[in-house]
């Protein structure tokens, strides 16, 4: 059945939409990631403008995100006041994203922009994943137990307005998260992103933020993150499709629960090999964007009407 | 002593293509974007009406139909290699181009008359010599870009020719098939029917007709544009109450 959406000026195929965004759900389900990385370049594929593509995709990243963070707020695995403290960044960040996405768009390198961020945001955490991933399969076929070695407090724990995080039993400086979700959140809004697979990493890896409460706290922010970028595309640039939306959080809500049940049955190493697998194959897809010598070096840009 | 020759001539020519007039009526003048549009078509039918004071002619008529969607600019951009990787470099900027183009005809264009012809009376794909283009970016190298232009329009099924689009139904009375694609953009469509008669350009008339998102296509389309921050807010609302929704749904406990 074919469906006219009003912002992207097209008609599309609402089974494959549903069908798509259902199996990116089931993907996100799995692997508890947003999957905005893989649905903003499946919409582009698609024929959906770079624009609506990535404003639309903010609802659906917050509908997701929302799912989540409920089932993580009911099992107590959110720590709330730092949750706060990074979307206020995020928020920052998103803001910033969306003025420098809307002025590439002006100049009309956007394209350009959203495939060189691809490229090097998905090789880079993919390799990343991909490393960590083969390490952990061979460390358990050693059988020897890792030794988490207590590593020295990171100096800008010690930065002004320190704060203390009870849940997650930290004290320290809120000026580092602030900066690092703002900076993911930058990233998120121009490429169409939730950037929970920076988010996480970047909790465990740099704050030390106790595994069993990172991952609620991530979808806690990205969740406002989110809901901040829907707005301010909205305003900015007028390119959120609800139509599309609503299609996309339907198949990913579904797709989502499907996933988190298949999930149970995978073991966690294979797992993020799999997911490193995935990010990888969206690189390499992007990298024959413009790597590659393009069948039609030619391309037409957006018609502006006088209005 | 001849000056007054040139007016005269001209004014026989005026009157020698005033034997023919052109008559034409659209179907219908509004296309609804409605949420299960995916492109319409509306007939142009025609009458050519002869002075009946002047001689017929020998041989057929030729009609031309264009159809064209509201103008704007457009830029055609060109991949070019730097370093390692392909991208966007030169680029020309059409101004006021029409955003989707219908030629339909009796027979090819280049049967009915002669390509200067076609082009005094801006008929056909390419963009004409007249339309504005900032080629700053790649001197020399306009027409190839005008190609470009005119093929990936085709592609994208905003530009079509048929050069049988236009059939007669007896000898004077023609009928033609305007398709509007399903990526038309919004806004006022012109349609211009030519008469041609052994490589002249005889007469010309023209309409138009409007097309218009309605329902709530139309709600959407305007609330998206006047209330960002509402539409946003809407948008956001419903991105959570799913959200919220799907853990009720699904609750497994």
């Amino acid at each position: 059945m074919e469906f006219y959406l009003p912002i992207a000026e097209l008609p599309v195929n609402v089974g494959l939409i549903l069908a798509m965004s259902a199996a990116v759900g089931f993907i996100s389900g799995m692997f508890g990631v947003g999957g905005g990385f893989l649905m903003t370049p499946l919409l582009i594929f698609l024929g959906i403008p770079p624009a609506v593509a990535v404003a639309t995709v903010a609802p659906q990243i917050s509908a997701a995100s929302t799912t989540g963070a409920l089932a993580y707020w009911r099992r107590r695995a959110l720590d709330l006041r730092l949750g706060t403290v990074l979307l206020f960044g995020g928020v920052v960040g998103t803001l910033l994203g969306v003025l420098f996405f809307n002025a590439m768009r002006r100049v009309g390198q956007l394209e350009l922009v959203i495939t060189l961020s691809y490229v090097v945001l998905l090789t880079t955490i993919g390799s990343l994943m991909l490393i960590e991933s083969l390490r952990s399969l061979l460390r358990k076929r050693r059988e020897a137990t890792p030794r988490m070695r207590r590593r020295p407090r990171p100096a800008w724990f010690g930065l002004p307005f320190r704060m203390r995080f009870p849940r997650s039993g930290l004290y320290m400086s809120a000026i580092p998260p602030v900066l690092v979700a703002a900076a993911i959140g930058f990233v998120g809004a121009v490429l169409g992103i939730g950037g929970g697979f920076m988010v996480v990493p970047a909790l465990i890896y740099l704050f030390r933020i106790p595994t069993a409460v990172v991952v609620g706290t991530s979808l806690f922010q990205i969740l406002f993150t989110a809901v901040a970028a829907t707005l301010f595309h909205a305003v900015t640039n007028h390119s959120v499709d609800m139509i599309l939306a609503l299609l996309l959080i339907l198949g990913g809500v579904f797709g989502a629960q499907f996933g988190a049940r298949a999930a149970r049955n995978v073991k966690g190493e294979q797992f993020r090999l799999l997911l490193a697998l995935i990010v990888l194959a969206v690189a390499a897809r992007f990298v024959t964007e413009i790597g590659v010598r393009p069948a039609d070096p030619f391309s037409l840009g957006l018609t502006e009407f006088r209005s | 002593m001849r000056t007054w020759l040139v007016p005269a001539i001209l004014w026989a020519m005026t009157t020698a293509a005033a034997a023919e007039t052109l008559t034409i009526s659209l179907s219908h003048h509004r296309v609804r974007i409605t949420s299960t549009y995916t492109g319409a078509e509306l007939v142009v039918f025609g009458v050519i009406e002869r002075d009946a004071s002047s001689a017929a002619r020998a041989g057929d008529y030729d009609i031309v139909v264009t159809a064209r969607g509201p103008r704007g600019n457009t830029v055609v951009r060109e991949k070019q290699r730097l370093g390692p990787i392909w991208i966007n470099r030169e680029q020309v900027k059409f101004f006021d181009l029409p955003s989707t183009m219908a030629v339909l005809s009796t027979a090819p264009l280049t049967n009915i008359a002669d390509p200067d012809v076609l082009r005094r009376f801006r008929i056909g794909l390419l963009p004409a010599g007249g339309d504005k283009l900032d080629g700053t970016s790649a001197p020399g190298r306009a027409e190839e870009f005008a190609a470009s232009l005119v093929r990936l329009k085709t592609q994208s099924g905003l530009y079509a020719e048929n050069e049988r689009g236009v059939a007669f139904l007896t000898e004077n009375v023609f009928r033609a098939t305007v398709p509007v694609p399903a990526a038309a953009p919004i806004g006022i469509y012109d349609v211009q029917v030519s008469l041609f008669h052994g490589g002249v350009r005889l007469t010309e008339t023209s309409t138009n007709f409007e097309v218009t998102k309605a329902g709530v296509e139309q709600l959407l389309a305007l609330e998206a544009r006047e209330n960002g921050f509402l539409y946003g807010l809407a948008a956001a609302a419903m991105a959570l109450a799913f959200g919220w929704l799907a853990t009720v749904v699904f609750r497994r406990d």
